[in-house]
C-alpha cells in the first residue's frame, strides 16, 4: 500500500546526515566546525584529523580554513587515533574526528592504550551519537557512553546543542588530556541562547526550576527535556531540568543538592542505551550518597535498533519530545 | 654524526651488543623468568640503534632533538632496558629492581614508568601507528629527527600495523625507520605456522617502503643497513628487516626448542651469563 491510497505521507529512513532539528527550529550551521576552525587562528598546535569522514563531521569547515593542518587519515580509524597520540607526543592538540560507533567499539583500544593512559592531549569528537540516524546498529551509537565511561583519564562531553558545541570547542582544547566530545553536526539545533547559558566543563547547570520533576538530562534530550516541560507546565506539571553537559567526570555536588530536594520525582534522560549511561552514572552518584527519591530512567532500550526515519524511532524508542511528556506524566 | 656523543670513547660495536646481552640475563636472573630468547636475538640491532645511529643525550631522554625511538613489543622491555642501561640513561644497578613492585622497570614496556621508553607498548600492532602521528608532528614543527619503531614479525598479524604501513607511504615519510625483528617465534608457535608473512621483503614493497633484510645478528651488516636507510634520497619510509636467532649469544639457548617464551632453569642462568662471557669475542 502506498502512501497516495492511504492519504497519509509514508516517513522514509532519514539521510544519514539528517539534522535532527524540528521543522521551524532556529539552527546554525555546522557550529563544531566552525568553532574549530576559529580556535585554530589563535592557536596554532589545533591540528584536525579525519577517517574519510570530513563532511560528515563537519571537519571540512575546519580543513577548508586551515588546509596545512587538516589531517586525512583515511578509512583506518585504528590508525587515526594512534596517529592522534604521535601528534599529540610532539606537541599538536589534535582533534580526531569520526562516527561514535567507529571510535568507541572499533578503535578503543587505541585510545585506551596510546592515548589515555598517558593522558595525552587528544581531542575525540564523534559524529552520530545515541540514536542520531536511521541507518540501524551499524551507525547507532547507543553504547558509546558505557564504553567509554569506563576509561580511565578520559573526559565526556556531551552537548545539547549549536551554543554550546561552539563554546565546548575551546573548553575542551584549554583541559590538559583526553576529551571524548559528542557531536551534532549540519544544522544544529539552537536552544540554549534562551537561558542564558555559558558551557562550563564540568559543570551542570539547572536551566529551570520546578517543584514535581527534576529531570537531570545531558546532549540533545536537555533540548527534549526543556520541550517536555513547557507541554507539562499547561498540565499543571511543574517541571525542572537540570543539564549534565560532562558525563565523565559527574559534577556530583550539584546532582546531589538537586535530586536531595524533597519530594520531586528525579527523571534521568539520555539519549544513549539504558546501560551504563548517564542514568546509570546518576543512579551509583545518588545511592552511593544516601539519596534516595523515586527515579526512573528515559533511555534507549538494551537492543539493537530498528532502522528507519528519525522521528519514527525516536517515538518508538521513548526518546521524543512527545514520549518524554507520556513516560513523565505515567510515573506521576 | 651523532650531534651528542652516547659516550666519549664510544666502545665497539661489539662490547655493546655483549653488554645488552649481560645486563638482560641479569635482569632475567632477579626474575627468574622473562623474555630472555628475544633480549639475546635483539641485542645487535639495538647496540646499533642506541650506539651507531641514534642522536640522543643519555642524561636528557626527552632532548627535543633526539631521535625517538618506539618499542611496539613491550614485552622486549627487557631488552630495551638493557640498552638503556648500557647507553647510561639507566643506572646499572636499578636491573636488581626488574619486574619487581614499584620498580620502574616492569616486565612489559610503559612510557610512565621508565625513562627513554617513549610508548607504552604490548598492546601489538600500536607503535608504528603512533609512529606516523609523531613523524607528521615533526615535519610539521621543521624537526630533523628520526623516528624508529622496533616491531616484531608477530606483529605483522595485526590489521592496524598495516593501516599505519599503507599510511607512512601514502604521507612520505622519509623520517621513518621501522625495524622488524624477525625471530619467526610467535606466542603459538612457529610465525609461518600462526599467521605467515612471506613474502614480507615484497610486501613492504608493495606498500611503498624501501626494503633491506639482513642478518640481525651481524654488526657490519645492520651498521650498513641503518646507514643506507638514513642515506637513502627518496620520499619514501624505510624498513630493515632483521632475521634474528633467539637466544644468540647463549649456545644452549640458541639450540633449546624455543616458542615465545625460552624456559631457563632456576640455575641455568648463571651458566647462560658464564656461557656468554666465554663465547664473546669481545
Amino acid at each position: 500500500m502506498n502512501s497516495q491510497t492511504t492519504g497519509k505521507k509514508r516517513l522514509t529512513t532519514s539521510a544519514m546526515i539528517a539534522s535532527i532539528a524540528a521543522e521551524g527550529q532556529p539552527t546554525r550551521p555546522a557550529p563544531f566546525g566552525h568553532a574549530l576552525a576559529a580556535l585554530a587562528a589563535q592557536r596554532q598546535d589545533i591540528v584536525g584529523l579525519s577517517a574519510d569522514l570530513s563532511k560528515y563531521t563537519d571537519l571540512h569547515i575546519f580543513a577548508k580554513a586551515h588546509p596545512e593542518r587538516f589531517y586525512q587519515m583515511g578509512m583506518a580509524e585504528q590508525l587515526l587515533m594512534s596517529a592522534a597520540a604521535g601528534m599529540a607526543r610532539e606537541g599538536m592538540t589534535p582533534f580526531a574526528t569520526t562516527y561514535a560507533v567507529f571510535a568507541s567499539r572499533r578503535a578503543y583500544d587505541f585510545i585506551c592504550m596510546a592515548i589515555a593512559e598517558e593522558n595525552l592531549n587528544v581531542k575525540i569528537v564523534c559524529g552520530l551519537p545515541g540514536l542520531t540516524t536511521g541507518y540501524g546498529p551499524s551507525h547507532q551509537a547507543t553504547d558509546d557512553l558505557a564504553i567509554m565511561r569506563a576509561m580511565p583519564n578520559l573526559m565526556i562531553v556531551d552537548p545539547c546543542d549549536a551554543l554550546e558545541i561552539e563554546q565546548a570547542v575551546p573548553a575542551i582544547a584549554a583541559h590538559q588530556g583526553p576529551v571524548y566530545m559528542r557531536l551534532l553536526r549540519g544544522n544544529v539545533p539552537l536552544v540554549l541562547d534562551r537561558y542564558d547559558y555559558k558551557f562550563q566543563l564540568g559543570k551542570a547547570q539547572v536551566l529551570r526550576g520546578g517543584r514535581d520533576v527534576l529531570v537531570i538530562a545531558s546532549g540533545l534530550m536537555t533540548m527534549r527535556a526543556l520541550e517536555a516541560a513547557d507541554l507539562l507546565h499547561k498540565d499543571g506539571v511543574d517541571v525542572s531540568v537540570l543539564h549534565v553537559p560532562t558525563i565523565k567526570p559527574l559534577d556530583e555536588a550539584t546532582i546531589i543538592a538537586e535530586a536531595r530536594k524533597s519530594g520531586r520525582l528525579v527523571v534521568t534522560a539520555e539519549n544513549h542505551s539504558i546501560v551504563g549511561g548517564l542514568g546509570e552514572a546518576v543512579a551509583g552518584v545518588l545511592l552511593r550518597n544516601g539519596v534516595t527519591p523515586t527515579f526512573r530512567q528515559i533511555a534507549l532500550p538494551d537492543a539493537f535498533l530498528d532502522a528507519g526515519a528519525l522521528p519514527t524511532l525516536h517515538d518508538r524508542y521513548g526518546i521524543s519530545t512527545e514520549a518524554v511528556v507520556q513516560q513523565i506524566k505515567g510515573w506521576l | 654524526m651523532n650531534a651528542v656523543p652516547v659516550t666519549p670513547g664510544a666502545r665497539p660495536l661489539a662490547v655493546r651488543a655483549h653488554n645488552i646481552r649481560r645486563h638482560a640475563l641479569r635482569m632475567g636472573q632477579v626474575q627468574g623468568q622473562g623474555y630472555i630468547g628475544q633480549a639475546l636475538g635483539a641485542a645487535d640491532l639495538l647496540a646499533v640503534a642506541y650506539f651507531h645511529a641514534l642522536r640522543m643525550d643519555p642524561a636528557n631522554p626527552e632532548w627535543e632533538q633526539r631521535d625517538r625511538f618506539y618499542l611496539s613489543i613491550g614485552h622486549y622491555a627487557i631488552a630495551l632496558y638493557a640498552a638503556l642501561i648500557e647507553a647510561g640513561v639507566i643506572a646499572e644497578d636499578e636491573l636488581e629492581t626488574y619486574g619487581s613492585d614499584d620498580s620502574r622497570l616492569p616486565m612489559s614496556g610503559m612510557a610512565t614508568y621508565t625513562p627513554g621508553m617513549e610508548i607504552t607498548g604490548g598492546s601489538l600492532g600500536q607503535g608504528l601507528g603512533i609512529a606516523v602521528g609523531a613523524c607528521l608532528g615533526l615535519k610539521r614543527k621543521g624537526s630533523d629527527s628520526w623516528v624508529y619503531n622496533l616491531l616484531s614479525d608477530g606483529e605483522l598479524n595485526e590489521g592496524s600495523t598495516w593501516e599505519a604501513v599503507m599510511s607512512a607511504s601514502h604521507w612520505k615519510l622519509d623520517n621513518l625507520i621501522a625495524i622488524v625483528d624477525v625471530n619467526n617465534q610467535q606466542a603459538d608457535g612457529h610465525c609461518q605456522e600462526v599467521l605467515g608473512f612471506e613474502p614480507i621483503v615484497e610486501r613492504w614493497q608493495a606498500f611503498g617502503w624501501y626494503v633491506q633484510r639482513v642478518d640481525g645478528n651481524d654488526l657490519d651488516a645492520l651498521v650498513q643497513a641503518f646507514d643506507q636507510a638514513r642515506a637513502h634520497t627518496a620520499a619514501q619510509p624505510r624498513v630493515i628487516i632483521c632475521d634474528t636467532r633467539m637466544g644468540k649469544g647463549v649456545p644452549f639457548l640458541e639450540n633449546r626448542d624455543k616458542t615465545h617464551f625460552i624456559r631457563v632453569d632456576e640455575n641455568e642462568w648463571a651458566l647462560a651469563l658464564q656461557a656468554l662471557d666465554s663465547g664473546s669475542q669481545a
